[in-house]
């Protein structure tokens, strides 16, 4: 009997604990993000830096909130800003009809093309050519779903991070990385080498996650994207992390 | 309760059936026995043998010389240094180490897998294989010695066998736990199911479906797994005398 009452409260107690997780955030606004994304999103010493992330800032502002970045995996961003662990997932995230049936997008805030990036000398020349080569991707990207969809799956090697991906690819376990364009700059940079092709692949729009059941953060969050459109300064954060050329 | 299961169902069929996505997990599921299989079975050969030279090394005289004995000496040093290094990392720096240094020129991340997998499950079942070897009373060897037998035939022939009897139950363990582990080679881009799973989730943005299914799968596979070890482990009992 004294097991059983012991068995009991534990029980309780877990529940609480359980309840207590749940309760929303409130002069905080959290923000989900995975900080390997430059120059959207990642680490600049012990602090994030990035677009994303000074929007998140300024959104949060305007909100009159206390912006929080919890740098997770990619794959569990959706999933915090589902359970309500975080209330908006930031992170250079398309937009597609798929997604939208499981979460909220907001109005897009940037534009995005995704880039093929190869060795200097390679035979391939263009979207065409992928047909024939192994694709590395990072793992649940746009980049790689469109791949999959558009060469197969066995044409395609998903990384966890896009760093894995264009270590893959100096190696020769792949032919050619597809990601987005920002950090495909960054990325060559960094690699001798490596070189981006001109012909682009697929232009997408980045949006907010925010959970279905949350409309009120969705319309306040609209709204300070479009005071931000309209006074420039969300073009300002732009422009600050990419030149023009 | 009825909008509930409406939307069970709507993200059951988007985690299955849309684009026939089914495929996906089993081809997945594939891949996962595939790794483990074949790791598992390098492992065992590998810690066999690796026991074998660890307790040949330990139970030869103080007085032994010769090119046997310090052709033991350089395998037992080479197996405790095997042995440190598997064990004192993280199996998911092994895999990275193995596939993008190690084996940098392969394409074939399968095969990379399953040798980084034997290889580390071999550290952890040559322990095992030798605390069973250990767990046999010394006078069996002593018993087999004096009845003419050599110590090839004695271990082969008496002390393997019953010690394969007493770690049954931690080879099971080993076994277990290997067949969960292969879902960390979602970080080299190979496609098991726990990948399917991931990427389903990137796909629909929807995590509840494909996670608690990849789930089962693993659990049903580890249930499938111990009763089959149960029941030679009942096999193997059925001369004892308790």
């Amino acid at each position: 009997m004294k097991r059983k009452i012991l068995a009991l409260v534990m029980v309780l107690a877990f529940a609480l604990g359980m309840t207590a997780c749940g309760s929303g955030s409130g002069g905080t606004l959290v923000m989900a993000t995975n900080a390997a994304f430059p120059p959207y999103e990642y680490v600049d010493g012990d602090d994030y830096a990035g677009i994303d992330v000074e929007m998140a800032q300024a959104i949060a502002d305007k909100l009159g909130m206390e912006l929080e970045i919890q740098d997770i995996d990619f794959n569990s961003i959706i999933t915090s800003v589902e359970s309500g662990k975080a209330d908006v997932g930031i992170a250079g995230m398309t937009k597609t009809e798929e997604r939208e049936k499981n979460v909220n997008f907001s109005e897009p805030y940037a534009t995005a093309v995704q880039v093929i990036i190869v060795k200097e000398g390679s035979e391939i020349k263009g979207p065409k050519d992928l047909g024939k080569a192994m694709i590395g991707v990072q793992e649940s990207t746009t980049g790689h779903i469109y791949c999959e969809g558009d060469y197969g799956a066995d044409h395609v090697t998903a990384y966890t991070t896009g760093a894995n991906a264009i270590e893959a690819l100096k190696k020769g376990k792949v032919d050619a990385v597809v990601i987005d364009n920002e950090p495909a700059k960054e990325f060559v940079k960094a690699n001798e080498g490596l070189k981006i092709l001109d012909t682009e692949y697929v232009e997408e729009q980045y949006a907010i996650a925010i959970a279905k059941d949350n409309e009120e953060l969705l319309d306040k969050v609209n709204t300070a994207l479009q005071e931000m459109k309209e006074d420039g300064s969300l073009q300002a954060i732009i422009d600050k992390y990419i030149k023009a050329e | 309760m009825q909008e509930l299961w409406s939307r069970l169902q709507d993200s059951f069929d988007q985690a299955f059936i849309v684009d026939d996505r089914w495929m996906l997990y089993v081809k997945g599921f594939t891949v996962t026995v595939r790794v483990a299989f074949f790791a598992l079975i390098l492992g065992i050969c590998i810690g066999i043998i690796i026991a074998v030279i660890r307790t040949a090394h330990d139970s030869q005289r103080k007085s032994a010389h010769g090119a046997g004995h310090v052709l033991l000496n350089i395998g037992d040093k080479f197996c405790r240094f095997y042995l440190t290094v598997i064990r004192g990392t993280p199996m998911m720096v092994q895999l990275l180490i193995m596939y993008f240094i190690v084996f940098a020129s392969s394409r074939n991340a399968i095969v990379t897998a399953t040798l980084a997998f034997g290889i580390n499950s071999g550290a952890y079942v040559a322990e095992i294989v030798r605390s069973g070897i250990q767990s046999v009373d010394s006078g069996q060897m002593e018993a087999g010695r004096s009845l003419g037998l050599n110590y090839r035939q004695t271990m082969t022939k008496i002390i393997i066998p019953q010690a394969i009897r007493n770690i049954l139950p931690a080879l099971g363990n080993e076994m277990i736990t290997l067949l969960k582990d292969t879902s960390l080679v979602t970080v080299i881009g190979l496609k098991d199911i726990t990948k399917t799973a991931l990427n389903i989730q990137g796909i629909t943005y929807q995590a509840f479906m494909p996670l608690v299914s990849v789930a089962c799968v693993y659990l049903l596979c580890v249930l499938l797994l111990s009763k089959l070890l149960e029941r030679l482990e009942r096999r193997m009992r059925a001369s004892d005398r308790r």
